[in-house]
């Protein structure tokens, strides 16, 4: 499976479009080739049979099932004051003080 | 003031400044300048500190020495100077991540682990260097330039925590924060010869972790010495209502744990982490290891972790795909970069990234991109998920039998900077002991074990059950007390 080239520049496009990434026309061919390479090595797995093994996204999951064990638990839902507004602006690249602006949003 | 120049920051260690700060040797005020000229003579070589936070620190350090005049009761981390990797919000001081799409956002809070180290004492020096967006194995993908390894300037410090294991090794900070995603502090730690822990999943609060993969970020420190990890550890770890993720379990004395005898405990030897590709310096040093705690009454014994190769693969495939997710928030809206060229948000956010993102970070966003999307998330994604079950079921068979697990951090020592940097899979390969414990959320911790002929540190990994850092602790302390001896 590494020898084939799996990934084209097209297929490159097309995620970096989904990801929001311009890539440069220099990335383009490093980035596919990057990414064959990286994925000629996982493809390993595939050597693995993993019918009827569990996904596991949380390391919880994996301690018996008792989530408490590692978190997993909400805290209660009590109204508590948020971030300072004037803080959080003051890192804004472009504000009127009480929203974030930014370029025209509706494209046609 | 008693001979204040004399007061060796070589080797202080948080006992060290206790002692210094109660006998009234050194105030804490002081301690915090003698460390700030320090890293102002010698860190414009090595390049660990992004940013300095004289105020905050001046004013922590006159509180502490205001309470020791008054004499009162000193907490813990009293006066001990301390960095922070630039992936930890700290209110008001820069956070960049390593990156330029942060450049200049200055956090309005605290994450919970830089709130614990301050209300125990600690004085927060600064800012430290690391791997854009914690993704890196030799903090050569910092756009703040790379941090060189003190033990040997021509080599990397390790990744990503570079800046935090070089800043200890250095003696610029008495202890450091650190995040491991797939080996970020247990790496770095091994090639600059300080101690670095990776908790367990859920120990310590992320909140305020700029996220990477967030089923594998871990928060940890970076120590001179096994004691020294164990007290900031019991500072950091704990429940946290603002991290979904931390255990509500009871935290374990870990220093108490250091002074109980290791005799009888069961080190289990992993022989896939003894194959092909590791150092043979390393494996002698291992060895050594092994023959102490022997000597000390463990019971040796060889134990598999049959899944061992499969590893990498699958931390490639999960942490990328958490990143692409994790990394979608950074797109000029809210702080950071923004791209001016851009006449529409849509062109906004697209020129933003670009221009705000480095090369690796646009790789691993772009894999976990590719991984999750339509056609391949199965193929992919839920392949690894299934593979992470697998590599976590190895652990929790080993440690139905042995007690810890014991094997090397790094397959080779420092490598030269600008070795790896042109081969993703060659610097990916860099993880192949590290990332195994962070899928499976297990705890570990690397202590200095040895040295190579040209001298550079070799580490060794003590790791250990979910939540059991006491023993992984006990483990580790022995390690050191049997390197200090003979070493």
């Amino acid at each position: 499976m590494s020898e084939q080239a799996g990934v084209t520049i097209e297929d490159v496009r097309r995620v970096a479009e989904l990801a929001n990434l311009e890539l440069t026309a220099e990335e383009e061919p490093r980035m596919q080739r990057d990414l064959n390479a990286i994925l000629g090595h996982i493809a390993q797995l595939n050597e693995l049979d993993t019918a009827g093994v569990p996904a596991m996204a949380q390391v919880g999951e994996m301690l018996g099932g008792d989530v408490d064990k590692v978190g997993g638990t909400l805290r209660p839902d009590l109204v508590r004051p948020s971030l300072d507004r004037a803080a959080v602006m003051a890192s804004a690249p472009e504000t009127d003080g009480w929203f974030f602006k930014v370029p025209k949003v509706i494209e046609r | 003031m008693v001979n204040v120049k004399a007061m060796e920051l070589d080797s202080l260690t948080i006992d060290g400044a206790r002692t210094a700060l109660s006998s009234g040797e050194v105030t804490a005020t002081t301690l915090a300048e003698l460390h700030y000229e320090r890293i102002a003579a010698r860190d414009g070589k090595i390049n660990s500190f992004l940013a300095l936070s004289h105020e905050r620190a001046l004013a922590q350090a006159s509180k502490i020495d205001g309470m020791a005049a008054r004499g009162e009761d000193l907490p813990v981390l009293a006066g001990v100077p301390v960095g922070i990797k630039d992936v930890l919000v700290m209110r008001g001081a820069p956070a960049t991540a390593g990156s330029l799409i942060l450049k200049g956002y200055r956090p309005p809070y605290d994450a919970t682990a830089v709130a614990k180290l301050e209300a125990a004492g600690a004085v927060l020096l600064g800012k430290l260097n690391c791997d854009e967006f914690a993704m890196g194995s030799s903090n050569e993908n910092s756009a703040y330039g790379p941090v060189l390894n003190p033990r040997a300037l021509d080599r990397v410090p390790g990744g990503s925590s570079g800046g935090s294991a070089a800043a200890v090794a250095a003696d610029f900070a008495v202890a450091t924060l650190g995040t491991d995603t797939g080996g970020s502090i247990r790496q770095p730690a091994a090639f600059c010869g300080v101690v670095g822990v990776l908790p367990t999943y859920g120990r310590v609060s992320r909140y305020g972790l700029i996220a990477f993969a967030s089923s594998l970020d871990r928060v940890g420190p970076l120590t001179k010495t096994v004691k020294d990890a164990a007290t900031v550890l019991q500072v950091l770890a704990g429940h946290d209502v603002l991290d979904a993720t931390s255990s509500e379990r009871p935290v374990d004395d870990y220093v108490g744990a250091l002074s109980k005898p290791v005799e009888g405990l069961r080190v289990g030897v992993p022989e896939e982490y003894f194959g092909e590709g590791l150092d043979p310096e390393i494996r002698a040093a291992i060895d050594g290891v092994l023959a102490g705690l022997k000597t000390a009454g463990c019971v040796v014994k060889p134990v598999s972790l049959p899944h061992t190769k499969y590893a990498i693969p699958t931390y490639y495939v999960i942490a990328t795909a958490e990143a692409s997710s994790n990394l979608s928030r950074f797109d000029g809206v809210r702080f950071g970069l923004r791209s001016e060229e851009a006449k529409t948000l849509s062109e906004m956010f697209r020129k933003t990234r670009d221009a705000g993102f480095g090369a690796e970070v646009k790789r691993r966003i772009l894999l976990g991109t590719y991984s999750l999307s339509a056609g391949y998330y199965d193929a992919y994604y839920r392949k690894a998920q299934q593979v992470r079950t697998l590599l976590t079921r190895d652990f929790l068979a080993a440690f139905a039998e042995v007690d810890v697990l014991v094997a090397p951090v790094t397959p080779t020592p420092a490598f030269k900077l600008g070795a790896k940097t042109d081969d993703p899979v060659q610097m990916y390969l860099e993880d192949i002991y590290s990332v195994a414990a962070s899928l499976a959320g297990i705890c570990g911790v690397s202590v200095p074990c040895g040295e190579t002929k040209e001298g550079l540190p070799i580490g060794v990994q003590v790791m250990g059950r979910h939540f059991d850092e006491a023993t992984m602790f006990r483990v580790a302390k022995a390690v050191e007390a049997g390197f200090e001896a003979h070493g």
